[in-house]
């Protein structure tokens, strides 16, 4: 990551190269957490194909609101996401800060739903290995979906944490002046990060909530 | 006998023999292959050594058309190679029906045979000369793996599935069998013999184990005390597909795939059938996985498959 | 030349004594030597179980319990591929060497260079967590149902451990990758790139994409052997073999993660002491991408008797066919690299051409194993251990002590004393043949793989490997002893002491903090030898008699 002063570190001749460097490493991470992810939906498209009525049965269990509201929520996020991206580029520093703090914001959101989202699940008796009952009529195999469950969403709230920590960060960098007009790399590359963890949503949202609901 | 320094194994079977070939033949390409390699690269040490006299002048500048040439000739080698091998595999992994079927359950760490008439056997295993033995896996742990060296045919043991492989040997002997998937402690010691006799004395040897009940007859027993009979039966009125003749035939599913009725078809209907509904039916039938072990299930199937051959002869016998 | 000016500029090594200034340090060329250390603790760690395993089965009987056994290879399994084979030489001497080969004056994140030693050291405390408290008897592949419901070993933390590693994987070729693509000197194209960077670069695109699956894996696999429920569990309708296929989606390039880097920094040493431009370089380029990408294709080839369907192990055969292709393609080239040379035979080429044997004794049994029909025979035997060996071990260890030797002066600014490292690659080359060699015979005899005892009539090959392990041992040790005297009374390397022409022989040995004074500019490819009239180009475009 660039260092906070804006002279460019020393194995790089300028800002820019620096600011540049800095994104590409962004993209490389993300490829390697597309593969991460990837393996993920992978396992779940297998069983899917699998035992498609049993997770399609399974999956109807999951609360479809919870669901839709944060594709919402994180979606709505990534547009403040790119408008903070924006000011910070012109150098309106307090029009950033504002988008960064509602984007922050949206992000707490969804992590509320989600816990929301655990508690209920809790009291449904789908969290394997907890409190994990069939239900009548019920396959095995809606057990593994639940596992899936739990590790993709788990994950993927990892991922927000770690994301609204990044943009934490960013919002003290950009009051410490250290993020203007003329370098502002280090906000686009938490924004590449950000819209991720959104992206990874859109996928794992159908998996989970669409699936039983055709 | 024993040969203290073996280098090739003892080949028996028309699988092993295959497979030997193929192996001579590739143990030689590759024995050529290595020696050319070698002896240039002395060759070309030896010649062009540091100061040595050897003229350096008009070093190639252009290799494309050289490297294109081995790049080919390589590929095309290889592909012979692919062919080849693979045509033998789909040979060895494609069993043709058995004239003996021989179930097999991979435990920690033994290997349990049951014969179709009942007989049944710890790391050994009787068969005749000159028949097409087939073998049907299972696993009652982790993943096993099933070697004769001496008929070069392998296959891992899953369990949750079942799995085939066929041999046909005419050469009687006392042949080694070993577990090559690393299955825990006792890994090492979880071999047998297979024992190849004259068709005269296996039959002998069936006997003489003073069975009386064949494996499909110990499943009929089973079909009824599981309570399958209730409602698979002739006399049922449950709605619930009847199985005769199932085994081997196209069944078509609830969510509109077609599958071949084989034995880990048969398996995983028992175990799990809400996940294998048969199109038409109720999804009713209950759930018998971790109910049933591993040596019951195979004598079910051996039941269900005696139906079938039942129906094919017209022979009904409900 | 600037030569004089740059003696007194104090080196990386003494610009800063304080242990701080180590641990903190941002510095690849310290962070390399630090990795240096941390993989050699972990390889005679290794080696240690090895030499346990070689003694155990010099007899039928054994020495050990058959549970110790097992915990054994599993051990030597597990800290071999991702704690010595997997890091070796990326992150010493691709740390080291990548941002001086490309004339930069450090890689794009020494942060997160720094990072991954400590996440690699992290790991690799958690993993001798797992084995003082009593060690994992799953093998190293960890196969599943075993694993996860079986065995009663430390599964949970050895996967933890993996885990975690990846995590230094990643960091590293992340950095190798954009530092290589954005960080180049003036003129250093990638057509002048050096064949060693190529090998990194390749390596670092099949890290970044296959280790995170293997992260997956582990990751369910800890979640199973955690809650008891899992993916990979069949009672549940969860199907094991998906283990397998996650895995080897990883593994088998693990195996090229292994070897690229070796091959890259085999046609350093082989054109600097063949004093030749490397034969084909365009096509040596080629070929290492041609392997990183096709890598991904060919995980399959592990489980072809696992009762995957034969149309997929036809294609995975086919598949497998192709990538020994460009494989093939590099042993040709660099055989014929030796033509008209004028050939040095010091210890980095005699390692070098150890190399190319022995990595062609690996691949022509590969290509045995990757025949359908013969894998059937062969697959779990020895014959597969010795296949494995022949390329992870004979040509990725080979490699990498060739690189070690070559490039000692540059890290050291010693020279290393040239007979005993001779007798030494001489001795690895005998004493691996000896070890491994027979191991070909006993598995195309039929002797599976993590055995504890065997029949007695296949005891003579056993003794014999073992006995190969002794010299293999010795081969192995020897260095340790002659290059940390070397660090004391070496000899003074100058700057250059082999002749050699990439940009890090432009700097004094040991190079200072930030590399080079000025940033070099790039004119010539990067093996301009001339054997007719013994001068080279270095890539800063001087000629040197």
């Amino acid at each position: 990551m660039p260092s906070a002063t804006l002279r460019p570190e020393t194995q790089y001749a300028t800002l820019a190269q620096q600011g540049e460097v800095a994104q590409l490493g962004m993209w490389v991470f993300l490829a390697t957490e597309t593969l991460f992810f990837g393996a993920l939906i992978f396992t779940y498209y297998l069983y899917r194909l699998s035992y498609p009525e049993a997770i399609a049965e399974a999956a109807k269990d999951a609360v479809l609101w919870c669901g839709s509201v944060n594709i919402g929520l994180l979606l709505t996020s990534s547009l403040t996401m790119v408008l903070a991206i924006n000011a910070a580029a012109q150098g309106r520093r307090s029009a950033a800060t504002g988008w960064l703090l509602m984007t922050i914001g949206l992000g707490l959101c969804f992590l509320g739903v989600k816990g929301y989202e655990y508690v209920a699940d809790y009291s449904d008796h789908v969290v394997p290995a907890v409190n994990f009952a069939l239900k009548p009529g019920e396959s095995p195999v809606s057990e593994l979906f639940w596992v899936y469950y739990f590790v993709a969403t788990g994950l993927h709230a990892i991922h927000v944490t770690t994301g609204l920590g990044l943009l934490i960060y960013i919002l003290w960098r950009l009051r410490r002046g250290r993020i203007s007009a003329a370098y502002y790399a280090p906000i686009e590359v938490v924004g590449l990060y950000w819209s991720f963890v959104d992206t990874v949503w859109i996928f794992l949202y159908p998996t989970i909530y669409l699936a039983g609901r055709t | 006998m024993r040969h203290w320094l073996p280098f090739w194994p003892l080949i028996s079977a028309k699988q092993g023999v295959v497979v030997n070939n193929l192996v001579i033949a590739e143990v030689a390409v590759s024995a050529l292959t290595v020696l050319a390699v070698f002896l240039m690269m002395a060759t070309f040490c030896i010649r062009y050594r540091r100061g040595s006299q050897a003229s350096r002048a008009h070093l190639r500048e252009k290799t494309w058309r050289i490297e294109i040439g081995w790049t080919t000739a390589t590929l095309i080698g290889f592909l012979a190679l692919f062919v080849w091998g693979a045509g033998i595999y789909v040979w060895l992994f494609q069993s043709p029906p058995g004239d003996i079927e021989i179930y097999v359950v991979g435990k920690q760490w033994m290997w349990k045979f049951q014969h179709p008439g009942g007989q049944r056997e710890i790391d050994a295993l009787h068969v005749p000369a000159g028949k097409t033995i087939r073998l049907v896996f299972s696993s009652q742990d982790v993943i096993h793996s099933f070697y004769i060296p001496a008929f070069r045919i392998k296959h891992d043991v899953v369990p949750g599935t079942y799995e085939t492989l066929w041999f046909n040997t005419t050469k009687t002997g006392v042949y080694r069998l070993e577990c090559t998937q690393y299955c825990g402690d006792q890994h090492a010691t979880m071999t047998g013999e297979v024992i190849v006799m004259e068709p005269t004395a296996y039959e002998k040897w069936l006997t003489d184990q003073g069975v009386h009940q064949s494996l499909a007859e110990q499943g009929e027993a089973l079909f009824r005390q599981y309570g399958c009979s209730g409602c698979h039966g002739a006399n049922s009125t449950v709605h619930a597909p009847s199985l005769v003749g199932v085994y081997g035939s196209m069944v078509h599913l609830q969510d509109g795939s077609v599958r071949r009725a084989d034995e880990a078809y048969l398996r995983d209907c028992i175990l799990t059938p809400r996940t294998f509904t048969v199109a038409g039916y109720p999804p009713i039938m209950p759930n018998f996985s971790g109910q049933i072990g591993e040596d019951d299930l195979m004598k079910l199937i051996a039941y269900i498959q005696s139906l079938a051959q039942g129906a094919r002869h017209g022979d009904d016998r409900r | 030349m600037a030569m004089i000016a740059a003696e007194v500029e104090p080196t990386y090594l003494d610009n800063e004594h304080t242990i701080a200034s180590w641990l903190l340090t941002k510095d690849h060329k310290r962070i390399a030597m630090m990795f240096l250390v941390s993989i050699t603790v972990f390889f005679f760690i290794g080696g240690f179980a090895a030499t346990l395993i070689r003694l155990h089965l010099a007899t039928p009987e054994g020495l050990l319990q058959p549970s110790l056994y097992n915990r054994m290879f599993t051990m030597h399994g597990v800290i071999m591929v991702w704690f010595f084979l997997i890091p070796s030489i990326p992150t010493t001497l691709g740390n080291f060497l990548v941002p001086m080969m490309i004339g930069a004056h450090d890689l794009a994140f020494p942060r997160i260079n720094l990072a991954s030693w400590y996440v690699f050291n992290l790991s690799g405390l958690v993993l001798l967590y797992a084995l003082i408290m009593g060690g994992v008897d799953t093998g190293w592949t960890f196969y599943t149902p075993y694993s996860t419901v079986y065995s009663n070993g430390y599964v949970f933390a050895a996967a933890l451990a993996v885990f975690v590693n990846g995590f230094s994987s990643i960091m590293t070729a992340l950095n190798f990758v954009v530092t290589i693509h954005r960080l180049r000197a003036p003129g250093m194209t990638w057509a002048r790139l050096p064949l060693f960077i190529w090998g990194i670069y390749a390596v670092s695109v099949v890290m970044l994409l296959a280790t995170p699956v293997l992260a997956m894996d582990t990751m369910l696999l800890g979640v199973e052997r955690f809650i008891g429920v899992g993916m990979f569990d069949p009672r549940r309708g969860g199907d094991p073999i998906l283990w397998q296929h996650m895995f080897w989606f990883y593994s088998h390039p693990a195996v090229y993660i292994m070897i690229l880097p070796g091959m890259g920094l085999v046609s350093e040493l082989i054109a600097c002491y063949a004093r030749r431009p490397i034969f084909g370089y365009a096509g040596m380029t080629i070929a290492m991408m041609a392997i990183a990408i096709l890598s991904f294709f060919v995980w399959a080839h592990h489980m072809f008797v696992a009762g995957i369907s034969v149309y997929s192990a036809i294609v995975f055969s086919l598949t497998t066919f192709f990538v020994a292709v460009p494989s093939a393609i590099k042993v040709f080239n660099w055989t014929v690299s030796l033509h008209k040379g004028a050939i040095i035979f010091d210890a980095p080429m005699l390692y070098a051409l150890g190399f190319v044997l022995l990595f062609t004794i690996g691949g022509v049994t590969g290509l045995m194993l990757a025949t359908l029909g013969v894998d059937v025979a062969t697959h779990a035997t020895y014959f597969v251990v010795a296949h494995f060996h022949y390329i992870m071990v004979g040509a990725t260890v080979s490699a990498f002590f060739g690189g070690v030797h070559f490039w000692w002066p540059k890290m050291t600014g010693r020279l290393y004393p040239e007979m005993w490292a001779r007798f030494a690659a001489i001795l690895t080359f005998i004493g691996f043949n000896v070890t491994f060699f027979p191991q070909f015979i006993l598995g195309n005899l039929g002797m599976p793989r993590r055995y504890y005892t065997y029949p007695p009539e296949w005891q003579s090959w056993n003794l014999l490997s073992s006995a190969g392990a002794s010299i293999l041992a010795v081969a192995y040790l020897l260095p340790l002893f002659y290059l940390g005297w070397s660090l004391v009374y070496g000899k003074r390397a100058g700057p250059n002491p082999w002749r050699a022409t990439g940009l890090e022989w432009l700097t004094p040995s040991p190079p200072p903090k930030d590399n080079f004074e000025r940033t070099p500019v790039v004119t010539v490819g990067p093996y301009a030898y001339d054997p007719e009239t013994d001068q080279y180009v270095t890539q800063d475009g001087v000629s040197h008699a």
